[in-house]
């Protein structure tokens, strides 16, 4: 337990407590900004007949004018047999263009609102000290995936969007949300008492449309400064898919570039934060070489 | 002030809204819980219209916990109406008031203070200090505006007060709003009111004719005798008539929607038609009708410096001159089909098929009207204009053939009319403008000759005096001109009870509010709940309601009903008979009679009027006793507690003496003893040997109809009824380029009247909450409106808003809004105009000129 | 054992263990994941079920599709003008997330522009529909005639006088009230043909528990067996007998009388009798004094 609040202690000593935890102070200003900008906007409209945005994030409109639809509650719609308008179309491109640009599983740090229960949830792991984790595959998700398409197909209908916590916390958060907390809460639980990270990198099937979407994102997590790596292993503490990180803090050796490449990676920055050594910056998937070569792309940066 | 009415118009909605949310009625649970043992029924007679429906009472634990329709009244046959459904909710509403409020400043009254609790003592001495004083200016200086809601003794009660006690005729009763020019043609054509016919009529018609009534929804039991007669009578048809399409003309075999005022050529037309067919019914003419013509271009009814007014030849004129039948024939002879047609708008073959019916000898009529021929500018002329046709037919006073003025109120014939609570009656059809009549009264109230006010200011040819020491002049003041007076300065002290007449006075805007909140004028309002009247007020009564006293309401065929006191009010409520007692003992009879007056009857000195008018040995003549049923059951009867005796069988047997007794001045009215009626589901007067009228004028129905004589009109002194010829007059005001839209006002089924009760049902409130703007869609359409759309109704005097109904029950011809007036949120007599008939002084809620524009 | 046998046989054992924990893996997640699915969707079929006193909003394609196309994103409720629809909350027996509205509380206002419709992203409200006229969110029907005070005699007609599809969803079919022998009954009748199921019947009834509810048009209307052709509406459609006009009937009939074939039947003609009604004067015709 003692080590662990030493975590980020080097960081904050290093670069001083803004620079350790800037991205993460940033990603819940933009999580808890979409959400209220989602919760502002029907008050605004009755003031100043406005929209900003309404819907939730399986379909919204923003500004009156951009339709935007989440790709998998697009994908069991089509899979139910439904073909839609060319709103939900549109707006599942625009969604995709998105995420295809800055990286899939943006949607999950930096957007979605079960990350901060899912993180919540690992923080107090930690702080309780659970230990026992049950081990499941990382690419149960996938077959999640697999598994919510095909149940749409047979039952004809988004039978997934029974329990998707994903949709039902925002929905319930802006609608109204009725039993959906016990879901959430089972989240929670699952997360703190069963397997670490479970939900959000190991089973969320909408996770894991994102990192299909991620595969070709430009906008990663690059380990330009590896060599600076003090083997402090807090990276790989603090990462929710830490498996992403090894291949390009450790790969050298093998010939592996400094592009964190795997589109599981949720960019969530937070271990530029807690690099004490300034490992890792944002930057793109580009210039993907050995240290020789790279010279100019360092100064590429998010 | 402008700030100060926004203010008051918002605050009205969300009383109306707060008061109407989840009510249920206390105990009801409770007492039903344990079945239906223990439940005492007794019958009473329906609160609302002038229908007159029975219904029966279920009280438990001193609370009403039940109703049911009187399954054996003869009216509605255990039937009720929405309203009627939920009858015992009124008296459970959530802001009924239970102690009287007075406007103060640092504990002292205050015109622009806020309402605070006081005690009765408190209020009674407060406004008894202002009718002093108020009198003292002449007897227009005070005023008192009742109800064809009070019971029959409360309107004699205020009768007596205002009239004989403060020795004024400001006294009116909001039937002014609603009968008057009904009662004005039976006095003109019959010399007697209320209807000859009976409700048999409709069974026994073989033809309907509706003049502007909307039965369907105003009259819903009616209406549903009405319709059953039309299913079941082989032949029978309905004709319609009306400014807009409504419910009946769902029923109607003949819908014809006329330009408004325009009934008065259609009418003509008629008369013309059965003359020029010969079809008239000449016997019955050469015995029993003289024919009449009116003076015409009578004004509107307007203050006397309104251009039209001024514009007017004989305004407010209403003399007859004797004419010829052939100078009848002729002053109706331009009235035919074309020019009917033309004026009206309504095809030619309907107006035709309509006037064969009248004319079919074979074919018995009856024909109906309410508030579209009463509120109208020249109202007293097309009630007459209809008992033409009939008379020229002769077909009236006999089952089917029947000329039938609906009622709007439960008591409008029972109180106002029958006890004479108008400005110008006295009870039993005497009037103050005779000597006689008066002396009369006197006589019977135990009172010095010279005591009640002549219209004229004279008695026996004298000036009369007054307190103030000079001569009282005329003293007639009708109900709209009374806001007037309170507007001018004139009526300083304005006491209303039983209606809610800030909401329901045409022209809000100019006359009823500036005049009540006037700075030296104190309004009273007696009222169950906080209605848009008592919040203009100064002074608010808790008022006792319906069957929280003993009380009886005389329904629009003649019939008296009565019902005992069911269960007790909220708090200090007091019924409107108590506190016109009650109050009257804070005067004294110098306070308010000149010296000469007292000097008549020495030993009223130093008494008050209570002692005059109640004390007086035959009010108080019957003793304290216990209230029972033959059933057993026993009644409470708060004012026989209160004031020691049987109050309301005093004051009935004596305002029997004006009906019944044996040397009254006019025959015809009366009325069987106070315990017949308690015992009898109503009946209908004049009642002669025990014996109740169906039919009046005809002999073998009326007993004042001696045999050979076969019709008699004997409110006549020749036994002959009038026919009188009024020509088309257009309206007061009419839709122009910029205010381009007719608006009518009117009511609907699920509310009664001003909302006061019915908006705190909270079903009916719920079925209909808001008043809307039915109009036409092609009218929607032009100005860029929708069903749904808000709007601003517009006129030359005010404005309010509400929402536009294209596809509503009510459907408008292009160029006519119709809003209903029920809502306290959405006050529509901010809008409309106090144009009267210049003769009944009855206001025109019908026609306005308006436009709507996008809100 | 050594290290170096280990780790020289160790690879392959490794590689060949890994690749059973592959196999197994694979297995184990393709089995929870498929019983988790089966799960899901046996339960989802249940819980699909719209209960029959939520509504859809106008313009809903029909249930089964509607689940397929509806992303539950309250875009429909949002634009709802008068705050009617409401979204499916876990813990409800709507299907999660999914709009409706419960006629009692709040119906359907039936907006000439139906705002709610053309702003559903999907389709899943039918963007065809532009005449709020032509919408089938429900049937109406007068669920309880025992209760229904219509039914009883009693002048209520709230159902009838709030229906915007004024006349033609629900007419009043007057009928004589036997009980009463005088008056009428006005009882609301409703039609499917114009019905859009806005609710406002339901909203409006004044009854503790409302007599007049609107359901899925499959729960309320009936089928006439598909054989069967009603006549009378069969001669009006195609504008006169579907087989050649009856022949002209006679019949033998004493004096006096007439037979109406497709009419009243037996008449008896109301004819001039040789006799007066008053029997004494065929009694004492012939007597008369001059």
């Amino acid at each position: 337990m003692a080590k662990y609040e030493k975590l980020g202690a080097d960081a904050i000593a290093e670069k001083g407590w803004w620079q350790a935890y800037k991205w993460l102070l940033l990603r819940r200003v933009s999580q808890l900004g979409i959400l209220a900008l989602f919760l502002v906007s029907p008050w605004l409209y009755r003031q100043y007949e406005i929209w900003i945005i309404k819907g939730n994030l399986s379909s919204s409109l923003l500004l009156d004018t951009v339709p935007m639809t989440d790709p998998l509650i697009f994908l069991q719609m089509v899979a139910s047999g439904h073909w839609p308008v060319t709103t939900a179309i549109t707006g599942v491109l625009i969604v995709l263009a998105f995420y295809l640009l800055v990286g899939g599983r943006v949607y999950c740090s930096w957007v979605c609102p079960v990350n901060m229960v899912t993180d919540a949830a690992n923080w107090l792991r930690e702080k309780l000290g659970i230990k026992p984790s049950t081990r499941l595959s990382r690419n149960l998700r996938y077959w999640l995936l697999a598994m919510v398409i095909l149940l749409s197909a047979i039952t004809g209908t988004m039978a997934y969007e029974m329990f998707n916590p994903v949709s039902m916390l925002h929905r319930g958060i802006i609608f109204g949300m009725g039993l959906a907390w016990t879901i959430v809460f089972g989240v929670f639980l699952f997360d703190l008492l069963v397997t670490k990270r479970g939900w959000c990198s190991h089973l969320c099937p909408m996770g894991a449309t994102y990192s299909l979407i991620g595969k070709f994102s430009p906008l990663r997590v690059r380990a330009d400064k590896r060599e600076a790596c003090n083997d402090c292993m807090e990276c790989f503490v603090v990462c929710p898919e830490s498996q992403v990180i090894k291949p390009a803090l450790k790969g050298e050796a093998k010939g592996i570039g400094p592009v964190i490449m795997s589109s599981e990676c949720t960019n969530c920055g937070r271990c530029i934060d807690i690099c004490s050594k300034e490992v890792f910056h944002f930057g793109t998937r580009f210039h993907n070489q050995m240290k020789a070569e790279r010279v100019n792309d360092s100064t590429q940066s998010a | 002030m402008k700030q100060t009415r926004r203010e008051f118009i918002k605050n009205n909605a969300i009383a109306v809204t707060a008061a109407t949310a989840g009510m249920t009625i206390p105990g009801v649970k409770e007492a039903l819980a344990a079945g239906d043992d223990g439940i005492r029924w007794d019958k009473a007679a329906c609160r609302y219209c002038g229908t007159g429906c029975s219904v029966l009472i279920g009280t438990k634990g001193g609370k009403v916990v039940a109703s049911q329709g009187d399954p054996d009244a003869p009216v509605n046959r255990g039937l009720n109406c929405i309203k009627g459904y939920f009858l015992p909710k009124i008296l459970y509403g959530k802001d009924r008031l239970t102690q009287p409020m007075l406007r103060k400043t640092n504990g002292k009254y205050d015109k622009n203070g806020k309402f605070e609790p006081v005690s009765w003592d408190e209020a009674f001495k407060t406004m008894a200090e202002k009718w002093v004083a108020a009198r003292k200016k002449g007897p227009k200086g005070v005023g008192m505006f009742g109800s064809g809601q009070w019971t029959v003794w409360e309107g004699y009660a205020a009768s007596k007060l205002l009239k004989a006690g403060f020795r004024s005729n400001s006294l009116e009763p909001n039937a002014r709003h609603c009968m008057a020019s009904a009662v004005g043609a039976f006095m003109r054509g019959f010399g007697i009111d209320e209807p000859m016919g009976c409700y048999d009529d409709l069974e026994h018609a073989d033809v309907f004719v509706l003049w502007g009534a909307n039965m369907a929804e105003m009259h819903p039991i009616l209406w549903s005798r009405l319709t059953d007669t039309r299913l079941t009578k082989p032949g029978c048809e309905v004709h319609v008539l009306s400014t807009y399409e409504h419910r009946c003309f769902e029923l109607a075999d003949n819908g014809m929607v006329f330009t408004p005022q325009t009934d008065l050529a259609i009418a003509n037309y008629i008369a013309n038609y059965i003359i020029q067919n010969k079809a008239y019914n000449k016997a019955f003419l050469d015995q029993h009708v003289n024919f009449t013509k009116t003076v015409t271009d009578i004004g509107y009814g307007l203050r006397p410096d309104h251009p039209l007014q001024k514009a007017a030849k004989n305004p407010n004129k209403g003399a007859l001159t004797k004419i010829s039948f052939d100078e009848y024939a002729k002053s109706v002879e331009s009235y035919t089909v074309e020019y009917a047609s033309k004026l009206s708008g309504v095809p030619k073959k309907q107006l035709e098929r309509l006037a064969k019916a009248y004319a079919d000898p074979n074919k018995k009529v009856s024909s109906y009207w309410t508030m579209g021929m009463n509120q109208h500018t020249r109202g007293v002329w097309m009630n007459g204009l209809v008992y033409n046709i009939h008379l020229l037919m002769g077909k009236i006073s006999e089952p089917g053939n029947s000329p039938f003025s609906l009622t709007g109120q439960p008591s409008a014939c029972g109180t106002a009319r029958e006890v004479g609570t108008f400005t110008h009656r006295l009870p039993a059809d005497l009037v103050t403008k005779k000597d006689a009549h008066c002396k009369f009264a006197e006589k019977v109230w135990k009172l010095p000759a010279g005591t009640i006010p002549r219209a004229d200011g004279k008695s026996d040819g004298a000036d009369q005096p007054d307190i103030s020491g000079k001569p009282m002049g005329k003293t007639l003041i009708h109900a709209v001109a009374m806001h007037r007076a309170l507007k001018d300065g004139v009526m300083n002290t304005f006491w209303v009870m039983c209606n809610n007449n800030m909401q329901a006075a045409a022209n809000m805007n100019e006359e009823s509010w500036p005049g009540w909140r006037a700075p030296d004028n104190f309004v009273t309002v007696s009222d169950p709940y906080p209605t848009v009247s008592a919040q203009a007020a100064d002074l608010v009564l808790p008022t006792a309601m319906w069957i929280e006293k003993e009380g009886a309401y005389g329904n629009a065929e003649r019939r008296t009903q009565f019902w005992r006191q069911q269960t007790g009010a909220p708090g200090e409520a007091k019924s409107d008979l108590w506190q016109l007692m009650e109050f009257s003992k804070y005067v004294k009879v110098e306070d308010v009679w000149p010296e000469e007056l007292i000097a008549k009857s020495p030993e009223y000195k130093g008494k008050t009027l209570y002692d005059v008018l109640y004390a007086n040995g035959q009010v108080d003549k019957f003793p304290k006793t216990q209230v029972t049923d033959d059933r057993g059951n026993t009644y409470q009867n708060d004012e026989m507690d209160h004031f020691g005796y049987y109050v309301q069988k005093g004051l009935f047997e004596e305002y029997r003496m004006f009906n019944s007794a044996d040397n009254i001045p006019k025959k015809g009215h009366e009325m069987a003893e106070f315990e017949a009626y308690h015992k009898a589901r109503g009946i209908r007067w004049p009642v002669v040997n025990g014996k109740e009228t169906l039919w009046r004028f005809r002999e073998g129905y009326d007993p004042h109809v001696a045999k050979g004589e076969g019709v008699k009109f004997y409110g006549k002194p020749d036994g002959k009824a009038n026919i009188i010829f009024g020509p088309y007059e257009p309206a007061a005001e009419s839709p122009d380029k910029e205010y381009d839209m007719w608006l009518c006002t009117g009511r609907v089924l699920e509310h009664w009247h001003s909302g006061s009760m019915t908006q705190r049902v909270p079903e009916l409130h719920r079925a209909v909450p808001d008043a809307v703007v039915f109009m036409h869609p092609k009218d929607a359409k032009k100005r860029r409106l929708r069903n749904g759309s808000k709007v601003k109704v517009v006129s030359r005097r005010g404005e309010i808003e509400s929402v536009v109904e294209t596809r509503g029950r009510n459907r408008p011809p292009e160029g006519l809004v119709f809003v209903p007036w029920f809502d306290a949120g959405r006050l529509i007599n901010k809008v409309t105009l106090d144009a009267t008939d210049p003769l009944s002084k009855e206001t025109d809620y019908k026609k306005c000129a308006v436009k709507i524009v996008k809100a | 054992m050594t290290d170096k046998t280990r780790s020289k046989g160790g690879k392959e054992r490794n590689e060949a263990l890994s690749r059973r924990r592959f196999l197994a893996d694979t297995a184990r997640a393709a089995c929870s994941v498929g019983l988790l699915g089966l799960g899901i969707g046996l339960y989802s079929q249940r819980a699909n079920s719209l209960p029959a006193l939520a509504i859809r909003p106008p313009g809903a394609l029909d249930e089964d599709n509607f689940l397929a196309a509806c992303t539950r994103c309250g875009l429909c409720v949002r634009d709802c003008p008068y705050d009617v629809l409401k979204l499916g909350e876990v813990g409800e027996d709507v299907p999660t997330g999914t709009p409706y509205f419960t006629a009692r509380e709040k119906a359907c206002v039936m907006c000439e522009d139906i705002p709610c419709v053309p702003v559903c992203p999907t389709g899943a409200l039918d963007h065809e529909l532009t005449d709020i006229n032509d919408s089938r969110m429900g049937l109406a029907v007068v669920s309880d005639e025992e209760t229904c005070i219509a039914f009883l005699g009693l002048r209520c007609e709230v159902c009838y006088n709030i229906c915007p599809i004024r006349g033609k969803a629900i007419t009043l079919d007057r009928q004589h009230n036997i009980r009463s022998g005088k008056h009428a009954l006005f009882i609301p009748v409703v039609h499917s043909d114009a019905c859009t199921g806005c609710g406002l019947c339901e909203q409006a009834c004044i009854l503790e528990e409302a007599a007049i509810r609107v359901l899925p048009k499959h729960l309320v209307k009936g089928e006439l067996g598909k054989h069967y052709r009603v006549g009378w509406e069969e001669k009006e459609r195609a504008g006169g007998a579907l087989v050649t006009p009856d022949v002209e009937h006679r019949y033998t009939l004493p004096e006096g009388m007439r037979y109406e074939h497709a009419g009243e039947g037996l008449i008896t003609e109301e004819a001039e009798t040789p006799f007066s009604d008053n029997p004494l004067n065929t009694l004492n015709r012939g007597l008369e004094t001059e």
